[in-house]
């Protein structure tokens, strides 16, 4: 979504699914994920928009949609991509939308291969590396820089130039993917170079638009029946829906989540999505956009204000070891030379002045020298892979239980048995606080206790009803939430957690000249507490997020912020959630006292945006596309945009404005530039710069399928996925290779409305466990003949991972499929359970293999192969035993499924 | 389409979410999507989330399941018979000056209603709560006019047996014998309300000849009891009422089991087959020897137990054949049905009734 | 003058005012409307949090997604799973059974939310002898924890299969519809905690209109499973005030088609009582002046 539009949030919010024609839920299971947010769903209905769920599984959504669709999993791509190939094919874009606000018209620099050119693979590929270099997907001109993504692409261009021109000392260029840079979900700005070629007539062979129809040509309804198991009748019919209900007069809107995101091009996914939506010009008008729905409560806040190893507050990439030496190289590689991301330097100052108050000064570079810097990749599983090496030797479980949720669960856990100490912090013991004692590997006998090195520390969690704070959900808004109870016994906040052990580190270390310690001796850890415990205060931590003046005055946008540290700002994306002093994610009016847009409830960053790219609502000219599709125009007397939500634009930029030559950041966007945070102001079908593996989607198989890729008979997986071949993550065979058969199902792993995740807040519930007491899977009565499995009675599911036993469900919401001229069954692994808690199971993940997402280093846990018998799996060392016959009968060794080109 | 338009000045035509409909909106197209791969096949082959089949939910009871306890219940309905013929058959000997069989069948009287109560008392999920019993008087409960019943009968009888055996207050325990008399016939066959006023089908649907086959099976097991205890030379009267009750048990009961419908086969099921077939023969047997049994004290007492366990068991039959049709759904759905259809094809007819039989319309409080 | 005891059995109208209730607020109830139903349970769950019913117990039936069965002490609020081979309306899905006719063919989801009908001739109110459940001013039916003596008789005699006994409380339970919320002109905890708005709360005098519109407005869509349920005011138990539109038959749902509180054969079988035991009376009598064979 970053690379396409310019900000990785959802680009809507859920109430104005509302206003669509239609709506297609594809890689989401939102009635029973997002059972909330599916009233609007509902609320549409009721007008009489269609509702179009494309799922493997006919599932509680799908009872509610008019037409489902059942897919082959791990092959969205070749659907999606059938759509846009049917909508160029029926010249059934929305031609004046896609002219005025997408880079179709964009003229590409003739070095770009496409996989048409190269069977399979794009310009650029490093086989040895894993890796492209994208140099040559470039625009005819010069470089354009992503406004979200991986930044550093354009950043490793840029000082190669200054080495050329002598300006820098020889460096060491670490590849991109390795790198692990700006996986964003957030907001950027645009850098807008001063010479991109269009061709408005869309007609020039290196157009974008003539790109993507050639790439896309593949796809036709033969290929999609063949790829998806999708009847050509079926699919042509959701072609025509979504046509029918897109363009000047009315919407479409689309939704998706996690089946969408986790495979191993789960993100090119999106980008398909991406394409079809500019193309139906459905971006940025009511009842249209791309709706991400997010999973924790508040998973949006976690990226905004990021747990992500590779990211600051509001986006702003970390530092890297070897690259950002001094705060003036940081801001030159990190920041756009034009655009929003010019004001880098002042979101990265007020940043620092946040964070090191006084101690902070220009002549310190504002402390720059104090933030831990990146060498490497250190996403989770990354972490799993040094904890097993030896090289992480400490860890904080905090949220999560990934010896329960987290792919391949067995290494999860072996993992933590290579370290010195581990803190888990949860409401109760959840199975990621107790392997050491009572896990599988103890069954197994592959570890005794005795034998464990980790000494592991846990700490009860106070609840979000025990505590204040904010949420900050799928529609990037704010919500803030105040205690309701106080927390039981020794039950702490995180707030209290950190802010005591920061304490703690900090009365521990004072007094110490070690340079070592300034770092967190200067730090700003002074919050007011209240009450018995002392709990520190989160409207304070709010405020400091929010930001204030050198007077200590609240600042109300982002725009006030200043590069010579006399402003602070926790989260410059944030500022404003507490103008004026008033908590604004706190306000609650009612619905009924406001407009549908409902701006007065909570507030949304940027600047309380509902619908982003908002401008594109309106033509060229500034008029509503249609008199039903009304949301931001321009008013000729006021001389500005007004409507019901923010303008996502400069509020007094005519439609007409030209920029004048060499203008620069903002100013140097258009009056028809609606995607305001992109390098040209375009949503972009093509992207240039800013992804890991390829400019455009291409359909690969996943990591492990028994099916070759009909698309790209060369190339069968995507050649940049990141995989690691470990004792206990070994890959099956690829399709036709030997062995490749004793996996011959698909299976996939999803939620149930009655459990969340991996089960830490609902297995232990009696009112939730009494509803979906035991693990079990989905198959179809097809399949239970084929393999003797009955209902109700057990079955044993195996991968080269491991063996999992569940409950029987046979049923025919669950249809096999009939792909590439053979019957394909697929397995449906709900993965809540896991051995401790009050409803107990085995733990889908055991069969997760981990193999990734290069951009967004997602694991592939919604598609992959493996085999079913009937009965319960066997205990003790057995168990290990049976998945080591697997692994003997398949052949399968190190090597295999780890190929880069080809893979047959 | 969305029929509501998101207009400058705000939304138009809206409506509430509550009113969606699924699968009316896919426009024209295809109408029958075949799915490529899955094959036609029958229903049933193999098992699988099971396809509703007609008229139930999983094959799950549309009531919910008596929670009344055997021995308890069935128990009690036998106890309450046999206390209540018991304390008219007291009278008629007490009358009739048959002081043996007057004795027996007014300990009987007091000891029946004692152990029914207990049986009814430990049937309750709250037994400190008895009383509450009493708290009200409700004609629309059988349970609540038969506890008002039992609480005036059950001192009656104790008085009158307490009195016949001690000789003390003869006076009082005549008027008590009268007293207990009075009350013992309803004692006898309300329970035939209590179990068919529910919506178990073996019940309710035998409704109309239950209060006989109680009436008959009550008689019958106190007669069986003044066989059994009375001296040889009183028993001519129960004789006599052993064999016309007995003969009258066993014809109401088939009356009532051809009157309820599908109900009636669940007499045929489990354990209620066994009562209900031990009743019949220990019933005919019981009968036929109560008329030989003349002048044999042993086949007399044969007669006299027979009698007693055969109206014991009518009762543990029609409890059993209660539980078997409330736990299976075809029982409560196929006659309402089947009512529903009858109705569909004869709209005009009035007021409806319950079961095939036309019942008047209530009318008051008769 | 001795009101009728039977009145409550045999009158149409306000069953507040058969009660005798005098310048009580309208009759509350619930429009379930299934076909909106998504099948979350929240009305289930919301129902126990706020009235502190246990849990049920663990137990993985096959039963689709219900693993709750049915209703009883432990359950007020039950949703039903159906999985059907058949068209829902005329949705189109690929998960069909091919060469069926196009009527059979394609699968559905019925689900539907289950609770106690606060029948307006509550069969369970009349056979409670300790008046343990009661008649309340919004014409629902509730069961006083404090009275009832667990005697089981409203159990059998609720032709829906709703109230049931609790174990290790001996208790009879079901829903109140929240008399406690009612009470501060708060909607119900289910329907409150409904996302679709399949569970709506009201008078039943508006819920009856908006019911019968909904009706015409699925029927005229083409969807012409769709049933009202309980809706009748003459049907056997007087109407519910609890009352559903269905997709299908009511005993696909567990419901019973043609329900009759049973109380209203009750004055027959009173009739019939005092014959039968006359009839003892006087066998008895007739026994003594007669000589034995
Ligand atoms: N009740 C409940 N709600 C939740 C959660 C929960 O655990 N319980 N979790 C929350 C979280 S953390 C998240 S991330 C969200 C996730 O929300 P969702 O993404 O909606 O949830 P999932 O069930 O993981 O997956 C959705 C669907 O993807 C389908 N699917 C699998 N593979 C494919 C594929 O290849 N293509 C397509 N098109 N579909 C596929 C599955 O059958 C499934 O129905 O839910 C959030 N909401
Ligand atoms: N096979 C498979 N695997 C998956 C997925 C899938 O679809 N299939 N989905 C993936 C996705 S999208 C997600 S989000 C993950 C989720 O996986 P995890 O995040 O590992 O699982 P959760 O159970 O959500 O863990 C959250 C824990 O936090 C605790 N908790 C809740 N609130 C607090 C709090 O305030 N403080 C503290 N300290 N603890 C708290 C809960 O008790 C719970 O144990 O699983 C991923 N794994
Ligand atoms: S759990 Fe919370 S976030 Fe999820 S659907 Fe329910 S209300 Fe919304
Ligand atoms: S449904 Fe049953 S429990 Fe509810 S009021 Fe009617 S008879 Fe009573
Ligand atoms: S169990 Fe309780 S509520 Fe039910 S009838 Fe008996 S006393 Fe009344
Ligand atoms: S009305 Fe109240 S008691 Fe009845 S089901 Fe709903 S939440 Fe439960
Ligand atoms: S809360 Fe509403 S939508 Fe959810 S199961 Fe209950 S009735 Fe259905
Ligand atoms: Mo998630």
């Amino acid at each position: 979504m970053g690379t396409s539009f310019g900000r990785g949030g959802a680009t809507t919010f859920q109430q104005d699914l509302q206003n669509a024609d239609c709506i297609l839920i594809e890689g989401s299971n939102m009635a029973e994920c997002h059972p909330v947010g599916f009233q609007w769903v509902m609320e549409a209905k009721a007008r009489g928009a269609t509702l179009v769920h494309v799922d493997p599984r006919y599932t509680r959504t799908s009872a509610l949609a008019d037409i489902h669709v059942p897919i082959r999993v791990g092959t969205d791509i070749a659907f999606l991509g059938g759509i846009v190939n049917y909508v160029i094919e029926h010249d059934a874009y929305f031609h004046d939308y896609v002219v005025a606000f997408t880079n179709a018209p964009t003229i590409v620099g003739e070095e770009f291969k496409d996989t048409e050119d190269l069977d399979g693979v794009f310009s650029g590929l490093d086989a040895d590396q894993r890796s492209y270099d994208p140099a040559s997907w470039q625009y005819e001109g010069g470089p354009v820089q992503a406004a979200s993504g991986q930044r550093e692409q354009e950043f490793d261009e840029k000082l190669r130039e200054r080495e050329a021109q002598g300006g820098g000392e020889k460096r060491h260029q670490p590849s991109v993917a390795a790198a692990g840079r700006g996986e964003s979900h957030g907001s950027g700005g645009a850098s807008v170079p001063a010479s991109v070629k269009r061709d408005e007539t869309l007609q020039h062979p290196r157009c974008v638009f003539q790109i993507v129809k050639r790439h896309f040509s593949r796809y036709t309804p033969e290929l999609v029946e063949q790829v998806c198991g999708i009847p050509q009748e079926l699919f042509l019919k959701v072609c025509r829906t979504l046509t029918e209900n897109s363009g000047r007069e009315r919407t479409t809107a689309m939704a998706y989540a996690v089946g969408w995101t986790q495979h191993s091009v789960g993100v090119q996914y999106i980008r398909t999505a991406a394409i079809l939506q500019l193309l139906l010009g459905n971006m940025g008008r009511p009842g249209g956009g791309i709706l991400a729905l997010r999973g924790h409560a508040s998973i949006q806040g976690s990226t905004d204000i990021p747990t992500l190893y590779n990211l600051l507050p509001g986006y702003i990439p970390m530092p890297h070891a070897h690259q950002d030496e001094d705060l003036d190289m940081f801001i030159e590689g990190a920041s756009t030379e034009k655009g929003y991301w010019g004001g880098m330097r002042s979101y990265m100052v007020s940043l620092l002045k946040a964070w090191w108050g006084p101690h902070a000064t220009e002549d310190n570079d504002f402390c720059f020298d104090y933030l831990p810097r990146l060498t490497g990749s250190h996403s989770t599983y990354e972490t799993v892979m040094a904890q097993l090496d030896g090289e992480c030797k400490g860890y904080f479980v905090v949220g999560e239980n990934p010896a329960v949720g987290s792919a391949n669960a067995a290494m999860q856990r072996l993992g933590m048995a290579n370290l010195d100490w581990l803190v888990v912090r949860d409401f109760s013991l959840i199975e990621s606080a107790t392997w050491w004692k009572d896990g599988p590997e103890i069954e197994t006998g592959e570890l005794q206790t005795e034998d464990i090195p980790t000494e592991v520390f846990f700490f009860p969690a106070a609840a979000h009803t025990e505590k204040n704070g904010s949420f900050t959900n799928t529609q990037r808004m704010l919500q803030w939430h105040h205690a309701a109870v106080e927390p039981a016994a020794d039950a702490r906040s995180e707030l209290w957690f950190y802010y005591h052990l920061g304490r703690i580190i900090r009365e521990k270390l004072a007094g110490s000249t070690d340079e070592m310690d300034r770092p967190v001796l200067e730090l700003q850890w002074d919050y007011p507490t209240e009450g018995a415990v002392a709990e520190p205060s989160a409207e304070a931590v709010l405020a400091e997020i929010n930001g204030w003046d050198a007077e200590g005055r609240p600042l109300a946008s982002y725009e006030q912020l200043n590069e010579d540290g006399s402003t602070a700002c926790g989260c410059w994306i944030y500022c404003g959630v507490y103008t004026t002093g008033v908590n604004q994610a706190a306000r609650r009016k009612p619905g009924q006292e406001q407009s549908w847009v409902a701006p007065e409830w909570g507030w949304a960053w940027p600047a309380n945006r509902r619908i982003i790219y908002n401008r594109a609502s309106a033509d060229r000219e500034g008029k509503p596309w249609s008199e039903r599709k009304a949301y931001i125009w321009w008013d000729d007397e006021e001389a500005k945009w007004v409507g019901h939500d923010v303008p996502d634009f400069d509020p007094a930029k005519s439609p007409w404005h030209r920029p004048p030559a060499g203008a620069t950041g903002a100013e140097a966007l258009a009056g028809d530039d609606a995607f305001v945070m992109q390098g040209d102001g375009k949503g972009w079908l093509y992207v240039p710069s800013g992804l890991t593996d390829g400019p455009l989607p291409a359909h690969y198989e996943p990591q492990d399928s028994p099916f070759p890729n009909l698309v790209y008979p060369h190339q069968q997986r995507n050649p940049v996925r990141q995989v690691f071949s470990r004792r206990h993550n070994r890959y099956h065979p690829g399709p036709g290779q030997p062995g490749s058969e004793i996996f011959p199902y698909m299976l996939t792993t999803y939620r149930l409305t009655e459990h969340h995740t991996a089960g830490g807040m609902s297995r232990w519930l009696s009112y939730l466990s009494e509803l979906q007491p035991e693990m079990f899977c989905e198959v179809s009565p097809e399949l239970a003949a084929e393999r003797g499995l009955e209902h109700n009675g057990w079955a044993t599911v195996i991968t080269a991972r491991g063996v999992i036993e569940a409950r029987v469900m046979v049923t025919d919401r669950v249809a096999p499929l009939e792909v590439q001229g053979r019957m394909l069954h697929q397995i449906g692994l709900p993965y809540h359970w896991g051995p401790n808690g009050y409803a107990k199971g085995d733990a889908a993940n055991e069969l997760a293999n981990i193999s990734l997402d290069p951009n967004s280093h997602i694991q592939e846990v919604k598609a992959m192969s493996g085999d079913i018998r009937p009965g319960r799996r066997p205990r003790g060392a057995a168990r290990t035993a049976l998945v080591e016959e697997y692994i003997r009968r398949a052949g399968i060794t190190p090597e295999t499924g780890m190929e880069v080109r080809g893979g047959r | 389409m969305n029929e509501t338009d998101v207009t400058k000045d705000g939304q138009r035509h809206v409506r509430p979410g509550r009113e969606a409909t699924t699968g009316v909106h896919t426009g024209p197209g295809v109408e029958h999507v075949p799915s490529a791969a899955r094959p036609a096949r029958g229903r049933g082959e193999q098992a699988m989330v099971p396809a509703a089949e007609f008229g139930s939910y999983y094959g799950k009871p549309i009531i919910n399941q008596p929670v009344w306890e055997s021995p308890d219940i069935p128990g009690y309905l036998f106890l309450g018979g046999l206390a209540g013929s018991s304390a008219v058959i007291a009278a008629g000997a007490q009358v009739t000056g048959r002081r043996g069989l007057a004795r027996v069948a007014k300990v009987g009287a007091a000891a029946s209603a004692a152990l029914s109560t207990v049986a009814l008392v430990h049937d309750l999920g709250r037994r400190g709560r008895f009383l509450n019993m009493l708290r009200t008087f409700k004609p629309t409960s059988p349970m609540s006019v038969g506890s008002w019943i039992l609480a005036s009968f059950g001192p009656a009888a104790a008085v009158a047996a307490g009195s016949d055996l001690t000789g003390v207050a003869p006076g009082i325990g005549a008027a008590a014998t009268v007293g207990a008399a009075v009350l013992g016939p309803p004692l006898a066959t309300y329970t035939a309300a209590l179990i068919s006023d529910t919506a178990v089908p073996a019940w309710h649907d035998a409704h109309r000849d239950m209060p006989f086959v109680f009436a008959a099976s009550a008689v019958t097991s106190a007669a069986g009891l003044g066989m059994l205890g009375a001296p040889v030379e009183e028993r001519g009267p129960v004789r006599l009422l052993g064999a016309l009750g007995g003969a009258a048990e066993l014809a109401t009961e088939r009356l009532m089991e051809a009157r309820m419908g599908l109900a009636r086969e669940a007499f045929d099921e489990g354990r209620a087959a066994r009562y209900h077939k031990g009743a019949q023969a220990l019933l005919v047997a019981g009968t036929l020897s109560s008329l030989t049994a003349r002048r044999s004290r042993f086949l007399g007492a044969v007669a006299g137990a027979s009698l007693l366990a055969g109206s014991a068991l009518t009762r543990f039959a029609i409890f059993e054949a209660g539980l078997a049709s409330a736990k299976d759904p075809r029982y409560t759905v196929v006659p309402q049905r089947a009512r529903l259809e009858a109705r569909r094809t004869r709209p005009s007819e009035g007021p409806r009734s319950n079961g095939d039989h036309p019942a008047a319309p209530p009318t008051g409080t008769e | 003058m001795v009101a009728n005891p039977f009145a409550s059995l045999l009158e149409h109208g306000d069953p507040a005012t058969a009660a005798g209730y005098v310048d009580h607020p309208p009759r509350m109830g619930f429009f379930t409307d299934t076909s909106v139903c998504i099948g979350c349970k929240a009305c289930e769950v919301a129902c126990k949090e706020w009235n502190h019913v246990p849990e049920g117990g663990l137990q993985f039936t096959g039963m689709s997604y219900d693993n709750t069965v049915g209703l009883g002490a432990d359950t007020w609020r039950h949703v039903a799973f159906i999985e059907q081979r058949k068209r829902v309306g005329q949705q189109v899905t690929g998960a069909a059974a091919d060469g069926a006719a196009p009527a059979e063919s394609g699968i559905r989801w019925l689900m539907a939310s289950d609770v106690c009908k606060h029948c307006t001739h509550a069969a369970c109110l009349d056979v409670c002898p300790t008046g343990a459940l009661f008649r309340t001013e919004f014409g629902t039916v509730v069961v006083q924890e404090d009275v009832c003596n667990g005697c089981g008789y409203c159990i059998p005699a609720c032709p829906y299969g709703v109230i049931d006994q609790r174990h290790g409380d001996g208790r009879a339970w079901k829903c109140t519809l929240c008399y406690d919320r009612l009470g501060v002109g708060a909607e119900p905890a289910c329907a409150k905690a409904c996302p679709t708005d399949s569970i709506q709360f009201g008078t039943l005098e508006e819920l009856h209109l908006r019911a019968d519109r909904r009706l015409a407005q699925l029927h005229g869509a083409g969807v012409s499973d769709a049933r009202l349920y309980g809706r009748d005011p003459d049907d056997g138990v007087g109407g519910d005030g609890a009352f559903f539109l269905l997709l299908d038959e009511p005993e696909v749902y567990g419901l019973p088609p043609d329900p009759i509180v049973t109380t209203r054969d009750l004055p027959a079988m009173w009739r019939r009582v005092a014959t039968a035991a006359a009839l003892v009376a006087g066998t008895v009598a007739v026994s003594f002046t007669r000589k034995a064979p």
